[in-house]
């Protein structure tokens, strides 16, 4: 494989190494090549820092402001409503 | 990985592109827009008959995701803040609209990805759009970045997300990525939008948000491995570029 095929196999491969025939290919290539297998690792793990990160808590008089201008708009949006 | 790898199963041999079914209904129900298994579609039937408490709890369950995807899309507090506010009055206004064809988190993620967008558009001030491709144009992989510092990280990821200074790099290095790739970035790989709703919501085609999503991937992994990578175990491509 080119590098250009490599990359391009390099998205569906850390996507699920199971789905793409391409990764077939891509996966012999691993076999021999323990910088992509590296890159391949370095990337899942990249993702599951962002993904599994903590997260951004709303900052408190954002909530509050928010929940005052989302009642307004719901008493003009839905007038008869309850609560 | 492969649910069904990860359960000791192989895939039976010539089977190339095969996905065990524990795979696809994994993935189908834990995907953030399967309709499957939605918890929150009652509360969203309450809220749609006028239980403004129903909609409180909505906001409630969301507020926390719809910021955050937010803040990582645009990067400032403020920003991230009015979005926010933006998102859930346009839940006010359109619920009713709203009609279980997906699931009620994938619909409110995607309300807030398009504010996030169109304050993205304005930031820059232009009545084009140029986070879509207009031009019809393909990108292409030829000037896609080589990795260059290429070794193991030393530490799990679970481990490194409760550090302080961790959290300050990947925040840093998500902000510093052009909007294009971040936009791709948060969308598919922190959200979990598929390749096919990212490609909509920005209005690009399904393969552009593939090369893409491959300059972010290479962009984030490159500065982050700098820093967490093991200099000691530090290795180099043995294959010519071509």
């Amino acid at each position: 494989m080119t590098c250009e095929e490599l990359l391009k196999a390099l998205n569906d491969y850390v996507d699920d190494e199971t789905m793409v025939a391409v990764c077939q290919e891509f996966a012999e290539h691993l076999v021999g090549c323990n910088p992509c297998q590296v890159v391949v690792d370095n990337i899942r793990k990249t993702i599951r820092l962002y993904k599994d990160g903590e997260p951004y808590p709303v900052p408190p008089a954002c909530a509050a402001r928010m929940r005052d201008a989302l009642r307004e708009k719901w008493k003009a949006v839905y007038p008869q409503s309850t609560g | 990985m492969s649910l069904g790898k990860h359960l000791g199963w192989s895939v039976p041999p010539g089977w190339v592109g095969y996905t065990c079914p524990a795979t696809l209904a994994f993935n189908l129900m834990n995907s953030p827009t399967s309709p499957l298994v939605d918890p929150d579609r009652e509360i969203v039937r309450r809220a749609q008959a006028g239980d403004f408490p129903a909609f409180e709890a909505l906001v409630e369950r969301f507020q926390t995701r719809v910021y955050g995807l937010a803040f990582r899309m645009l990067g400032e507090p403020h920003d991230a803040e009015d979005v926010t506010q933006q998102t859930f009055l346009s839940l006010v206004e359109h619920l009713r609209d709203f009609r279980e064809e997906s699931a009620v988190a994938a619909w409110v993620l995607r309300i807030a990805a398009n504010h996030a967008l169109k304050l993205l558009r304005k930031r820059r001030g232009l009545p084009t759009v140029p986070l879509t491709d207009t031009s019809g144009t393909e990108e292409g992989y030829g000037d896609v970045p080589h990795p260059e510092f290429i070794a193991p990280w030393q530490d799990d990821p679970a481990d490194l997300a409760e550090r302080h200074e961790i959290r300050e790099l990947i925040d840093r290095a998500l902000a510093d990525l052009d909007e294009k790739y971040r936009a791709v970035f948060v969308l598919r790989d922190v959200e979990g939008f598929s390749i096919q709703e990212t490609a909509d919501l920005l209005g690009i085609s399904e393969a552009n948000v593939k090369v893409r999503l491959l300059r972010a991937r290479l962009t984030l992994r490159e500065r982050l491995t700098r820093v967490l990578g093991d200099e000691a175990a530090r290795v180099f491509p043995d294959h010519q570029h071509s």
